[in-house]
C-alpha cells in the first residue's frame, strides 16, 4: 500500500514538473523569437517618450521573463489562467468555448482510429490471408501518404464528414505500430508451440498474442492522445474548427505568449495524464517491464 | 528480397536519379517565371502546367522531390540514433537512468512539437534563405521526431532484458558489452528499422502539413507541403497537385515496402 501511494506521488511530482517545464521551454522559444514584444503602438509617432515607457511597462514578460513564468505558473494553480492580448479576452473564456470543439474530435479521432486499426490487425493475425493483408497494408498505406492537412482539405472540398478526418490521421499511424507489435507478438515461441498443440485461433490471441503485445500497445494508447492533437491542429486550422488547435496556431502565429503557455501547459497536463494512465494500466496488469 | 521490395527499391532509385539529375534536363528552373503563361495547361512545353506565377510545375515538383528523398532519410536516421541510444540505454540500465530518460520521452512526447516547430521556426532570422529554411525543417524533425520511437524502443530492450534467452545469456557468464552487442541489439533490429522506415514517411508528411499550413519551405523553393498548397486557392485539382499527392503517395508507399518482413516478425 506504502509503495503504491509512494508511486503515486511520484507520478504526481514528475507531472508537475514536466508541465511548468514544458511550458517554461515554449515560452522561451516563443520569448526568444524575433518580433515578439514589438507592439504596433510603439511604432505610433505621436506617442511620446512616456506613453511608449508606459506601453513597455504594461507588458511585464518583457522586463522578467522568469519572474512572469514564474507568475503565470502560480497564478495557473490559483485558476487565473491569464489574459489574452491577441483576443482580448481571459484565457480561461477562451478555453472554456474551445475545449469541448476539440474534446470532440479527439474522441472521434481516438476512438475511431484505434476501432479502425483493430479491426484491420487483429484479424490479420488470427487468420493471416495474402489478400487480406495486401488490402489492409493498402488502405493504411495509402491514409498514411496523404497528410493529414490535405486530407482534411481534401473532404472539406468535397464536403464529405470533416470530422471522420481525425479517425483516418489516427488510424493508420496507430495500425503501423499495432500490426508490427501483434505480428511480433505472433511469431514468438511460446505462440507458435500453442498453434503446434493445435489450441484455437481466439484462445491464442486473446491468451498468448495480445497480452504479449499489450505493454506497446497501451504506451501506444498514450502516444495516440498526442498524435491525435497534432492531427487536430491542422484539421481545425484548415476546416475552421474553432478549437484548441485552432486557437493554439493562432497564438502561435500572434505570439500571444500567456495564451501559448497556458495552452502548452494543458496539453501536456493531457498528454502526460494519458501516458501515467497506460502506465498505470501496465503496471496493474502485472507486467514487469 | 520480395517482388515488391525490389520494385519499391526500383522506383524509388528511379526517382531519386530523376530528381538528381534533373538540373540536367532540358526545361526551365523550379524559379523562373513565364509571365506570359500564369495557370497554363498541359502541353509540351510544360508537361505539367504553370502554376499562378506561370512558374513550371513539373520542374518545381523534381526539385521538391529532390529535397524530400535527401533529407527525410537522413532526418530519419539522426532520429533514430538519437532514439536508440535514449531509448535503448533507458531499457538496458533501468533504475534511476529509466525514470529519467523515460521523463524526458515524456516530455517531448507531451510537447506539442508543433507549437515548438513554429516557435523554433519563428526563433530563426527571418531573412533565412530559402535553402537554409528546407534545412531547418527537416533538422526540427529530426531533433523532435525521436521520442516516439524511443519510447517503443525503450520498452522492446525492457521486453528483451526480461526474456528467457537473455536469462540464459547470462547464465552462461555473458556480460557487459558482449551481452548488450551479441544480444540485445541483434533482436532489436528489426524495432530499430521499423522505426527507421516509419519515420521517413512521417517526417516527408510532416514538413508536407507544415508547408500546407504556411509554415515550411521558404518561397521560391518548392517542397512538396508548398506544392500542395496550390490545393487551398484553386479549391479544385490541377495536374501539378495530382502529380505531387500521386508522387507523394507512391514515395510514402515505397518507404514502407522497403522494410523487410522477416526483419519485422523475427
Amino acid at each position: 500500500m506504502m509503495r503504491a501511494w509512494r508511486h503515486l506521488a511520484g507520478l504526481l511530482l514528475s507531472l508537475a514538473i514536466t508541465v511548468v517545464v514544458g511550458g517554461v521551454l515554449t515560452a522561451a522559444l516563443v520569448r526568444l523569437s524575433p518580433g515578439f514584444g514589438v507592439d504596433e503602438h510603439e511604432l505610433d509617432p505621436t506617442r511620446d517618450v512616456a506613453a511608449l515607457r508606459a506601453l513597455q511597462a504594461s507588458r511585464p514578460e518583457q522586463r522578467d521573463f522568469a519572474g512572469y513564468c514564474l507568475r503565470h505558473t502560480a497564478a495557473m494553480f490559483r485558476g487565473d489562467l491569464g489574459f489574452s492580448r491577441n483576443w482580448n479576452r481571459p484565457v480561461s473564456g477562451l478555453l472554456r468555448e474551445r475545449w469541448p470543439v476539440t474534446a470532440q474530435l479527439m474522441t472521434v479521432g481516438i476512438l475511431g482510429g484505434w476501432a479502425l486499426a483493430l479491426a484491420l490487425a487483429l484479424p490479420g493475425v488470427v487468420y493471416p490471408t495474402r489478400l487480406g493483408n495486401a488490402l489492409a497494408a493498402i488502405f493504411s498505406g495509402s491514409l498514411l501518404c496523404v497528410p493529414s492537412a490535405a486530407l482534411a482539405l481534401l473532404i472539406f472540398l468535397y464536403a464529405g464528414p470533416v470530422r471522420a478526418v481525425m479517425a483516418l490521421a489516427v488510424f493508420p499511424r496507430v495500425f503501423q505500430y499495432l500490426e508490427a507489435m501483434l505480428s511480433q507478438a505472433a511469431g514468438l515461441p511460446h505462440v507458435l508451440a500453442a498453434r503446434a498443440r493445435g489450441v484455437s485461433r481466439a484462445r491464442i490471441l486473446l491468451w498468448h498474442i495480445v497480452p504479449a503485445a499489450a505493454p506497446q500497445a497501451l504506451a501506444l494508447a498514450g502516444v495516440s492522445v498526442s498524435m491525435a492533437f497534432g492531427a487536430a491542429v491542422a484539421v481545425e486550422v484548415i476546416c475552421d474548427f474553432p478549437g484548441i488547435g485552432q486557437l493554439a496556431w493562432k497564438a502561435a502565429l500572434a505570439r500571444d505568449l500567456p495564451l501559448l503557455v497556458t495552452l502548452t501547459m494543458l496539453v501536456t497536463l493531457v498528454t502526460q495524464m494519458a501516458n501515467a494512465l497506460a502506465d498505470a494500466l501496465t503496471v496493474r496488469r502485472g507486467v514487469h517491464l | 528480397m520480395t517482388r515488391l521490395r525490389k520494385l519499391a527499391w526500383a522506383a524509388l532509385a528511379l526517382l531519386f536519379v530523376a530528381a538528381l539529375f534533373s538540373d540536367f534536363l532540358p526545361g526551365a528552373s523550379y524559379a523562373h517565371q513565364f509571365r506570359d503563361f500564369p495557370r497554363a495547361g498541359v502541353s509540351w512545353r510544360f508537361p505539367l502546367g504553370t502554376d499562378a506565377l506561370g512558374r513550371d510545375r513539373l520542374a518545381r515538383l523534381l526539385v521538391a522531390t529532390r529535397l524530400s528523398l535527401l533529407l527525410a532519410p537522413a532526418a530519419a536516421l539522426f532520429s533514430t540514433i538519437l532514439a536508440a541510444l535514449i531509448g535503448g540505454l533507458a531499457g538496458y540500465c533501468g533504475g534511476l537512468v529509466d525514470r529519467i530518460a523515460a521523463r524526458a520521452i515524456d516530455l517531448m512526447l507531451s510537447l506539442p512539437w508543433i507549437f515548438l516547430l513554429i516557435a523554433a521556426r519563428a526563433m530563426l532570422p527571418l531573412n533565412v534563405s530559402p535553402a537554409a529554411s528546407v534545412l531547418i525543417v527537416f533538422a526540427l524533425l529530426s531533433v523532435l521526431g525521436w521520442a516516439a520511437p524511443a519510447r517503443v524502443i525503450r520498452a522492446g530492450v525492457r521486453d528483451i532484458r526480461n526474456s528467457d534467452f537473455l536469462l540464459q545469456s547470462r547464465a552462461c557468464g555473458c556480460r557487459g558489452m558482449r551481452l548488450l552487442l551479441r544480444q540485445v541489439v541483434p533482436n532489436l533490429r528489426p524495432v530499430l528499422l521499423a522505426q527507421f522506415f516509419t519515420s521517413i514517411p512521417l517526417f516527408i508528411l510532416a514538413e508536407a502539413n507544415l508547408g500546407l499550413l504556411g509554415l515550411g519551405v521558404s518561397e521560391p523553393l518548392p517542397s512538396w507541403g508548398t506544392l500542395l498548397r496550390e490545393l487551398e486557392t484553386d479549391l479544385a485539382f490541377n495536374p501539378g497537385t495530382v502529380a505531387c499527392l500521386a508522387l507523394m503517395m507512391a514515395v510514402v508507399g515505397c518507404f514502407k515496402f522497403l522494410l523487410p518482413e522477416g526483419d519485422l516478425h523475427s
